[in-house]
């Protein structure tokens, strides 16, 4: 409390008298005079600008717009909300407990051929993957394979963490949940046979994913079930996690199924990449055009939040998947600032001498 | 300030039971120890190496600021609430500590460094009969010390003998209250007759009772018991600690008060914290903030309560909830969380980053060559380091007339003898010539006692007076002897001069340099040096100067025996009692003096007349009966002098200049320009401060009208005050309109305002004290205000300090007007403490004004600089720095808002966690400084060129409420498209190679990265002066963006920390997308452009003058150079009175002898003789006597005291 402005100097009043000037540095920082560009908005640089990314923007935006139009996406809604929808039943006698699986079937009919690689997604519908308490739900050394996190879970696992005294893993909310309807699709060939598409169910999640952020426990040993001994499903689950996948590079923790799950989704609608068709070889479609057939078997139940479940089948690009919005946008913004350019042509034209003047007003 | 240094005084020391009377004994340590009273040791420092860091810490967690982010933290620590981990406000609050807590240290340990160096030092106390060499802090209450010539005084003491006869001894006290003239102490005969003998000091065995420590420097009581004898002891009988010993070989005194109960310890209170007025609005801005947030946590609490009744309670199925946690419950806590996610809008290092700036300008006005002053050595210096931007808000200036426009220093310029002009230099063609300092100078060596300071230029008067020409010879007899002046030679050859008033020390020096000398005088002659022959002159006769008469004469009887009376004064009143046979004269004179006056010089008029021996006995007798009659002396007296100051010849005219200092006329010019209006306030007469402001341009002969108010009733200052409106404004209301708001935080503050109003055309206000004195009177000090902010300019004159500051406050109250005092004196400081800003003139009087002040230099004209250039930078930086800061956290905040309704209303948040930890401190922090420190929208030659450039400070159009709520629409904006753009771009879509991209971590990624290159891109847009740090600065942290972001989403980190960094891989798997970065683009674009847009809109319809510098300047590198006027010349009929600046003479003390008994003790000079190498830089300098109470009665100061035995 007691900061005081007294202080020896004061006292002293001006005793010393340095024999070195008290005169300040000429240095160009001290004298603030640094060497500086000192750009200014003025009618030569604004104007163009506005022009260049108007002419720029809009053939992109075309390009853009071209490119997503020309992506292939078919969706299928099958949660089976809809009396009519072949889902209905298996939506509405939904059991966790059920032992025996429920599964409907879904024709569709392909207008164009899918050539090159076709990627199977599930999306979902107001699922909240992105809500702080769900997104929080995992254990992240857990899934990296560490021994110790394996039997004791982290907190924030709960109330997943442990089942009957047993840790559960993989722990937490987001594992718990795991998406485990199975997709299956089936060309209908126009003399009558049914051939059931080939669908890879590796490749499809992250590179870093799979090899650094997942990893099973006890790398040496080849033996999961023992691995995992001690351990209990999580309670949502039908199998345990060792038993995911028979290969043994896509079991336990490095099942991709379960890595593509456990990235949580942004926003409440999204889509998760589920199988791939590969390209056959050749000029052959991947998928010719034709009748399909879609094969659930309806495990997740979505209906209680009123949630939607979808199929879709896409084409990607250099881009991405179907995304008309960065199109249109960049189209628009091109006009727009093309447009702006013109209305500030203008505006400089007929006001633009107001400060040219040298007659600065006193 | 001082009560609350006495209020707090007692609740810091260490005694709980605040002193009621201090009782001791000389000699007599351990009775004295046994009162437990303070030692000398003195501690000035708060902490020591253990208390540090608890002391510290608890400080700093007292400001509101530290407090709130604490409580943050603790927040985050409650499971169910924490939205962020604790590191991302712990990190910051750590950091920002930390930087306090180091500066903080090293002010302590400067502090502890100086304390011990006063501390340590030696002084000889007397201990068991001898005199020892002691520290010090090891002197107790009541021992005997001795101090020598030119000491400190140790601690409060009771003076108890000393070397000078009556025990008298001599101190300066300017660095206790400022005033430079020597003060005289005065031991009681009793203790003086020890003298210095060791032996009956160790024997002494007074009691003393007094007052306990206080800290009012003008009183002390108490009571001395010796042999049971008592004597009472007063305020001239004790030496303060922090006086200097002058003029006094030795003295002995007993410690009363030691180290902390010193009156000077007492006196060093806090100072007032000066805040400036965008700190305040910065607090009323925070206080909004904090309404603002809790109202977008409720709202977002509200959802999340929506939220959880609708979708989470059937999403149990995946999300369960905890346990306990209904809809309800769930909300309240969410709002909490949602504190926590938003609490960056309240940003922590807003209070850091604002006190860096201001520490930058601040060293860059300490650094400024161009205010440093090369002749006493002095660099402009910011003594307060967080009022810079107030520098370029100011609207009204309060100066200081002596010292701080002039130089108090009088020169004499020019002369008229005999009809005839000198002082001017003429080249061949009879142009005049321009004085300057490469003038030729008359060389005075022939002249054994010429004064080496002195300077002339005209060598014509040299040769006329050594010629022998008759009336030049009676004109510098008459300055050498018709004067009050006192001599003094300490060499032989070495004249010093005091004078009472500058004009006469010069007139003095002129005469003496011109070979008419004078050397020294007793109450009955003058010897005077007349070209080598020493005169002895009998005075017969001192006809003192008062402000009546406005002259002075004397009457000398040269050694032939011829009777003269020799008359000096002003214009007007010599005029009148001239023979009529000058008439020719007086109208070759008159032209001069209108000459003189035009320049703006003191001029006096001189006149002698022969007196005849028979008159002059019986006046002489008359003069006597006079002086001693009992009653209408001074009436009587008047008319003997009237009587014969009569048909006096007319002798010529002399003009003193009162240097103005370098520049000044100048310098009043731009910031009038600048539209700062200017008020003098100075303790001159009228006569002399309306010739200054004649001088220094403030007073024009253009101006419509100045009005001079000096009247000596309410009634009749009123009526000159509503005149002098009506005049300039003859539709005002007639009764003053008070706007009565109310502001500051909580809007507690009441303010009133009185609005400006329009007159057209220049005005002047001239207001003497006496009137000043009614018109600041509450019926009275609005009619005032109005009608002085109605005038360019405004002169208070004959003001005492007190009407100064109550000058300010007025100003301050009804004007809400940033205000600034200027000023060099102690009578200043008050003023300078009342003032928005106190600038110090330094190297001049004393300290005492600098020590009190905000800002010191060593010359007027840099004032130019400190506003127009540094406050203008100042002010627009931080501007900058503020709107560019509240914008890039509010966009920060709100794209959380957005996503609240995405997520649930969970308190989820966009960023990474250690981009929200590191987006204040690292990745934005350092461009905003660099663009805050450095920018400039134009260089300091176009702001000094164009002072209009000062007025959106004045205004305050770069950062009000106003800006504030824009800024926040401007943030709203960005953050709706820095959401919903990479939301648009990015909820459907996949990679190229048909994998994850709409996950959590990557929208994260692009979110915040779309985030940062928006914030850099503006900040470009904002940044008109790039200098290398600048550019370093925003690439570098858009590099160390990236940088950091690849390292913490690397596979290493991920290993090491597994659960801290779980973004692993995020940046590599989406920085490589096409059309990721087509989104960043994008968004940037979206952003900037409108901005662009607008701004270029502005500028081409509505060009500020600050747009058109700017246009211009890319034009012109360089201003053009001003046009240099030829020094205006007044055509004036208005004359300078009698100019000398003290009220009354003192003749009397010249012819009452008293003074003899003062001279020939010690040739002490009545002025100190300061020894620093200032003065020697400077002529002849002379300090007026401070000014007494006005009646003559009391004796000067020195001579008083002296007197008084």
């Amino acid at each position: 409390m007691m900061a005081s402005s007294y202080n020896a100097k004061d006292e002293d009043g001006a005793v010393t008298v340095s024999l070195r000037s008290k005169k300040p540095e000429n240095t160009a920082f001290k004298q603030q005079r640094l060497p500086a560009w000192q750009p200014i908005l003025t009618a030569g640089t604004v104007l163009p600008a506005f022009f260049i990314i108007g002419l720029l923007f809009i053939p992109i935006g075309i390009g853009l717009f071209v490119t997503s139009n020309n992506i292939k996406e078919l969706e299928i809604d099958y949660t089976g909300a809809d009396v009519s929808s072949p889902c209905f039943n298996c939506s509405q006698n939904f059991s966790w407990n059920s032992t025996r699986p429920c599964t409907c079937t879904i024709p569709f009919y392909l207008e164009q051929p899918y050539e090159s690689n076709v990627y199977v997604y599930y999306g979902l519908s107001n699922f909240y993957q992105n809500h702080r308490r769900y997104v929080k739900s995992r254990d992240d050394s857990q899934l990296n394979g560490n021994m110790k996190s394996l039997k004791e879970p982290s907190k924030e696992c709960e109330p997943y963490a442990y089942h009957d005294n047993k840790p559960i893993a993989p722990c937490g909310a987001i594992a718990n949940s795991m998406f485990n309807d199975t997709l299956e699709l089936f060309y209908n060939d126009p003399n009558g046979t049914k051939i059931q598409i080939p669908l890879n169910t590796t490749g499809i999640a992250w590179w870093t994913d799979k090899h650094v952020k997942f990893g099973n426990p006890g790398v040496d040993n080849p033996n999961l079930t023992a691995v995992f001994q001690g351990t209990t499903k999580p309670v949502n689950w039908r199998r345990p996690v060792y038993e995911l996948d028979s290969d043994q590079d896509n079991n336990g923790f490095i099942n991709e199924d379960f890595i593509v799950w456990m990235r949580t989704a942004a926003l409440p609608t999204f889509r998760k990449l589920y199988r791939i068709i590969g390209k056959k070889s050749g000029l052959v479609p991947t998928l010719p055009r034709g009748n399909y057939t879609l094969e659930v078997v309806y495990n997740y139940p979505v209906r209680s939040f009123e949630g939607r479940k979808r199929m879709i089948l896409s084409t990607v690009s250099w881009m991405g998947g179907k995304n008309p919005f960065l199109g249109i946008a960049y189209v628009t913004v091109g006009s727009v600032c093309f447009f702006l350019g013109v209305v500030l042509l203008v505006i400089h034209h007929k006001c633009g001498n107001r400060n040219n003047g040298g007659d600065i007003s006193n | 300030m001082e009560s609350l240094t006495s209020y707090f005084g007692p609740l810091c020391g260490k005694e709980e039971k605040p002193e009621e009377e201090r009782h001791f004994r000389a000699n007599d340590r351990p009775f004295n120890l046994s009162y437990r009273y303070a030692d000398n040791a003195i501690k000035t420092s708060k902490y020591n190496l253990f208390t540090f860091l608890p002391l510290n810490l608890f400080e700093q967690f007292g400001r509101l600021a530290n407090a709130y982010f604490l409580f943050l933290m603790v927040l985050q620590l409650i499971p169910q609430v924490s939205s962020l981990s604790w590191f991302t406000t712990a990190v910051p609050l750590f950091l920002v500590l930390a930087i306090t807590a180091v500066k903080d240290a090293s002010d302590d340990i400067n502090r502890h460094r100086s304390d011990k160096q006063v501390n340590n030092r030696m002084v000889d106390v007397l201990i068991d009969g001898e005199l020892r060499n002691e520290k010090w802090m090891n002197v107790q209450v009541g021992d005997i010390i001795k101090l020598e010539n030119n000491q400190f005084v140790t601690a409060d003491l009771m003076l108890l003998s000393s070397s000078e006869p009556l025990n008298l001894v001599y101190v300066e006290t300017a660095e206790l209250d400022g005033e430079t003239n020597l003060k005289v102490k005065q031991a009681l005969t009793v203790t003086g007759d020890m003298g210095d003998s060791t032996d009956s000091l160790a024997s002494f065995k007074g009691e003393v009772r007094c007052e306990p420590p206080n800290n009012r420097l003008d009183r002390f009581r108490g009571t001395l018991s010796l042999d049971g004898q008592t004597y009472s002891l007063d305020n001239d009988k004790v030496l303060l600690r922090g006086c200097t010993l002058r003029n006094t070989e030795w003295c002995f005194g007993l410690v009363i008060f030691g180290g902390p109960d010193t009156k000077l310890m007492q006196n060093s209170g806090k100072t007032t914290l000066k805040r400036t007025s965008i700190d305040h609005l910065m607090n009323v801005l925070v206080l909004c903030i904090f309404g603002f947030l809790a109202s977008m946590c409720a709202v977002l609490a509200i959802g999340n309560g929506i939220w959880e009744v609708r979708e989470g309670s059937v999403f149990t199925v995946f999300l369960p909830r905890e346990q306990g946690v209904n809809a309800a419950l769930s909300s309240f806590l969410s709002f909490w969380s949602y504190v926590i996610v938003l609490n960056t809008v309240v940003p922590i290092s807003l209070y850091v980053s604002v006190e860096i700036i201001r520490l930058g300008n601040s060293f860059f006005i300490d650094w400024d060559r161009k205010m440093y002053y090369p002749k006493s050595d002095t660099p402009a210096q910011a003594r307060t380091t967080t009022l810079n931007e107030e520098l370029g808000q100011i609207k009204y200036i309060f100066s200081d007339k002596t010292g701080t426009l002039t130089q108090n220093i009088m020169t004499f310029n020019k002369c008229s003898i005999n009809g005839k002009a000198y002082g001017e230099l003429f080249d061949f063609s009879g142009q005049r010539v321009e004085i300057t300092e490469k003038s030729e100078k008359v060389d005075f060596s022939w002249n054994q006692l010429a004064d080496p300071k002195f300077f002339f230029h005209d060598h014509s008067l040299v040769e006329t007076v050594r010629e022998g020409n008759q009336e030049a010879q009676a004109f510098f007899r008459l300055l050498a002897l018709c004067h009050t002046v006192m001599p003094e030679e300490k060499k032989e050859g070495e004249l010093y001069y005091q004078a009472q008033s500058p004009d006469e020390g010069a007139l003095v020096t002129a005469a003496r340099n011109f070979g008419f000398v004078f050397r020294s005088r007793t109450p009955e002659t003058i010897t005077a040096v007349e070209m080598g022959r020493q005169v002895v002159y009998e005075l017969l006769a001192v006809l003192d100067f008062n402000n009546v008469r406005k002259r002075m004469s004397v009457i000398v009887r040269s050694p032939e025996g011829k009777l003269t009376l020799y008359c000096k004064g002003a214009d007007t009143i010599i005029y009148e009692r001239l023979h009529p046979s000058c008439n020719k004269l007086k109208e070759v004179t008159t032209g001069h003096l209108n000459e003189y006056a035009g320049d703006g010089l003191r001029t006096l008029v001189l006149a002698y007349k022969d007196l005849d021996e028979s008159y002059m006995d019986e006046w002489k007798l008359r003069h006597h009966e006079a002086s001693t009659a009992m009653d209408d002396r001074e009436e009587r007296l008047d008319q003997l002098y009237e009587e014969i100051e009569k048909d006096l010849q007319l002798l010529g005219a002399t003009a003193v200049e009162d240097k103005l200092q370098d520049g000044v006329p100048q310098t009043i010019e731009q910031l009038a320009k600048a539209d700062i209006k200017i008020w003098v306030l100075t303790g001159d007469k009228q006569e002399t401060a309306e010739n200054i402001g004649y001088s220094c341009n403030m007073l024009r002969e253009e101006m419509k009208e100045i009005f001079v108010v000096a009247a000596n009733t309410a009634e009749a200052v009123k009526e000159e005050l509503r005149n002098a409106r009506r005049i300039m404004c003859p539709d005002s209301a007639e009764e003053p309109s008070v706007i009565k708001a109310r502001a500051g935080l909580f809007w507690l503050q009441k303010t009133e305002r009185v609005e400006d109003e329009k007159v057209d055309g220049d005005y002047g206000l001239v207001i003497n004290g006496h009137s000043l004195a009614f018109a600041l009177d509450t019926d009275l000090h609005l009619e005032l205000l109005r009608t002085a902010c109605m005038c360019q300019t405004v002169i208070c004159c004959r003001v005492t300090p007190l009407q100064k500051a109550q000058v300010v406050q007025l100003v301050k109250k009804y004007k809400q007007a940033v205000t600034l005092a200027i000023g060099d004196g102690a009578n200043d400081v008050s003023m300078i403490k009342a003032a928005h800003i106190g600038v110090g003139i330094s190297g001049q009087e004393g300290m005492q004004a600098v020590l009190s002040s905000d800002y010191s230099f060593a010359q007027f004209r840099y004032l130019q600089r400190l506003l127009l250039v540094h406050g203008r930078w100042s002010y627009l930086r931080m501007c900058k720095f503020l709107q560019y800061f509240f914008y890039k956290n509010f966009t920060f905040t709100f794209v959380h808002f957005w996503y609240a309704f995405f997520c649930g209303f969970s308190a989820q948040t966009v960023y990474d966690e250690w981009f929200i930890t590191l987006y204040n401190l690292v990745y934005t922090a350092l461009p905003v400084l660099a663009m805050s420190i450095f920018d400039q929208d134009v260089n300091d030659r176009w702001s000094s060129q164009y002072p209009q450039l000062y007025a959106p400070g004045q205004l305050n159009l770069y950062f009000s409420k106003k800006a504030f709520v824009s800024c926040m629409m401007h943030s709203c904006y960005s953050s709706l498209i820095l959401f919903f753009i990479p939301w648009a771009a990015m909820h459907d879509t996949v990679r190229d190679d048909g994998k994850d991209i709409a996950d959590y971590q990557s929208f994260a990624l692009l979110a915040q990265t779309c985030l940062l290159i928006v914030m850099s891109a503006q900040l470009c847009l904002d940044t008109s002066y790039w200098t290398a740090v600048n550019q370093f600065f925003v690439w570098g942290s858009l590099a160390a963006y990236f940088a950091v972001t690849l390292t913490m989403y690397s596979n290493g980190m991920f290993l090491i920390f597994t659960s801290s960094f779980p973004f692993i891989g995020t940046a590599r798997n989406s920085l490589n997308q096409p059309n990721v970065w087509l989104t960043v683009f994008l968004t940037s674009l979206l952003c900037i452009l409108p901005v662009v847009a607008f701004r270029f809109i502005l500028i081409q319809l509505w060009p500020t003058a600050n747009d058109k510098v700017r246009h211009k300047v890319r034009k012109e590198a360089l201003p053009a150079p001003a046009p240099r006027r030829p020094p205006t010349r007044r055509i004036s009929t208005r004359r300078s009175g009698y100019a000398f600046s003290h009220a009354q003479g003192y003749g009397d003390l010249v012819t009452s002898r008293r003074f003899l008994l003062r001279l020939p003790l010690r040739s002490r000079p009545l002025f100190t003789q300061t020894d620093s190498p200032l003065a020697q830089n400077q002529p002849q300098h002379y300090r007026t006597i401070p000014e007494e109470a006005e009646d003559s009665q009391k004796p000067p100061p020195t001579g008083g005291a002296a007197a008084a035995q």
